[in-house]
């Protein structure tokens, strides 16, 4: 069965017919040819299809393209504006990847992370849980656990976020 | 993938009455556990009646405070950072903190985690038998991969454990889920919601042909807001429970006047501990008197090579949970 929906992606308007069993992430690669969310595990256990979904960090991988009709789909790739995103300098300044199939999946990841933190929402790591919070580095590696690195490039991603988030 | 419709749900009551007496429709909430299941061809329903998107999404005081009543589309994440979740109920958001990723949690919903399905890995390999995914071809846990096995409860049928961290700290906190059906609303405590595998593990919960959950409520009490909630797994972040331990304290002085346990990765609901409970009410708080009171609890507990770490894992970690919680609540 088919569905017909629109999205916002990267700013664009876009409408298409999809089969009602498409993910949003495949919807966004083999129908709009839009391939900055990477398909890593495609079961939600590596964080490499990380858009922002209506502002917040979310996977496209789980979760049907049907379901999001009128959704706004913020991709690694729509970050840019005139210059680079400051996470996207910061990842370049700390060679926050290796082989970058990841990447785009940290970032995204990365900015709704710092979003949340700022709204002052505390992780699995913080002590206090109706204290502010402060972004140490074991903050910042739990709240990026979801995005995993098959280079291991973990040490870049770290100190590119730590930049990030006290810029 | 087996071809489907998908119809959004215009309400609640229409969301009832069209699952209701359709063997191949299900509800989708936030799809992190369905959708995984239609690719791994776990389930293959003929309907998807999306209901995330009925504004089932608030949390809010019920009788001046007695409690939160949480929406069951309330957000995995939105609950976690709930100011009142955070400061009256740390149990429930701890439990929540330490489950699934950033992201999931952003997109998993309240009831939607109380009903995701086991992690085993045989449920999940559609070419091995499964008595919860195909009543009656087996139990490949039995002789299988078992780490992640229930020690209570458990059945000829069925050894696995339920995965939420949610539902144990709800376990612990006495809450009461609220489900619409098509004879109207009904109160489930808690408690009743999940049942043991018996010699049908294809059914998870008590709930009816198409219910809905529609909200949970959570009582505040002196105990709920001195809980917490503990979980040991194989690494520090983004795995499923070994063992965990929801715990709630309170006392009077050195005496445990209210106390409750639920142990996940137990068994297959959350395990409310009340035999460990009733042991240690009027008494003192000490750390052997915990040890003793979790193997009141175990007395019954049915472990294997793979799962014997499960008991001093257990008593370990209830030890030092509440012991943790009595010298906060002295402080
Ligand atoms: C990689 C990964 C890691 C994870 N780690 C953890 C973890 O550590 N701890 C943990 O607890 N969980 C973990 N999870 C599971 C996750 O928490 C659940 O998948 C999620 O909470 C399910 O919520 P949902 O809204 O996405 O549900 P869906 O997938 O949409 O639905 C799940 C089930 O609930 C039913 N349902 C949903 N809402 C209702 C309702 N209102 N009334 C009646 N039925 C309903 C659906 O029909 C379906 O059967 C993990 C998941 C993944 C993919
Ligand atoms: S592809 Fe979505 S989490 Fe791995
Ligand atoms: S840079 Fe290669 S997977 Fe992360």
């Amino acid at each position: 069965m088919d569905a017909h929906i629109s999205l916002t992606v990267d700013g664009t308007e876009r409408s298409l017919d999809v089969d009602t069993r498409t993910t949003l992430l495949d919807a966004l690669r083999e129908r709009l040819a839009v391939t900055s969310p990477k398909k890593g595990c495609d079961h939600g256990q590596c964080g490499s299809c990380t858009v922002l979904l209506d502002g917040r960090r979310h996977l496209t991988c789980l979760t049907l393209a049907v379901a999001h009709d009128g959704a706004e789909v913020v991709t690694a790739a729509g970050l840019a504006d005139d210059g680079l995103h400051p996470v996207q300098q910061a990842f370049l300044d700390h060679d926050g990847y290796q082989c970058g199939y990841c990447t785009p999946g940290q970032v995204c990841s990365a900015v709704g992370m710092l979003d949340e933190a700022k709204q002052g929402h505390p992780s699995h790591v913080t002590d206090d849980l109706v204290g502010d919070v402060d972004l140490d580095d074991d903050e910042i590696r739990e709240r990026m656990s979801g995005n995993l690195c098959r280079c291991g490039a973990y040490p870049g991603i770290l100190a590119a976020i730590r930049e990030a988030a006290t810029a | 993938m087996r071809a489907m419709r998908y119809l959004p749900a215009e309400s609640p009551v229409w969301a009832v009455e069209t699952v209701a007496g359709s063997p191949g429709a299900q509800f989708l909430a936030g799809g992190t556990n369905l959708v995984d299941h239609l690719k791994l061809g776990v389930t293959a329903p003929e309907l998807l009646v999306d209901i995330s998107r009925l504004p089932l999404d608030q949390v809010e005081q019920y009788d001046d405070g007695a409690g939160l009543r949480i929406g069951a589309n309330v957000r995995n994440s939105d609950l976690a950072a709930h100011p009142l979740v955070r400061s009256r109920m740390p149990a429930v958001a701890r439990a929540l903190l330490s489950g699934a990723s950033g992201q999931i949690r952003n997109q998993a919903t309240t009831a939607g985690n109380l009903l995701q399905r086991t992690r085993c890995v045989y449920f999940q390999d559609v070419t091995t038998p499964c008595n919860k995914r195909e009543p009656g071809s087996g139990c490949s846990a039995l002789e299988g991969y078992g780490r992640y096995n229930a020690v209570l409860g458990a059945s000829a049928a069925c050894v696995t454990t339920h995965p939420s961290d949610l539902a144990v700290a709800l376990a612990a906190l006495d809450a009461t889920v609220v489900v619409l059906g098509t004879e109207g609303e009904r109160r489930v405590p808690f408690a009743d919601l999940h049942r043991l595998p018996g010699d049908d593990p294809s059914v998870d919960t008590t709930l009816g042909d198409g219910e809905l959950i529609t909200s949970v409520e959570v009582p505040v009490s002196r105990a709920s807001e001195r809980s917490t909630y503990r979980k040991v797994r194989d690494r520090a972040s983004f795995a499923f429970a070994l063992v965990s331990v929801a715990a709630a304290v309170e006392l009077d002085g050195p005496v445990v006047r209210d106390v409750r346990i639920a142990w996940g990765g137990v068994a297959h609901r959350p395990w409310r501990a009340r035999l460990a409970e009733a042991a240690l009410v009027g008494r003192e708080l000490t750390e052997d008197a915990v040890r003793s009171a979790v193997d009141e609890e175990l007395a019954d507990a049915e472990t294997t090579a793979q799962t014997a770490y499960k008991v001093p894992m257990l008593r370990n970690t209830t030890a030092l949970t509440l012991t943790r919680l009595a010298e906060e609540e002295t402080r």
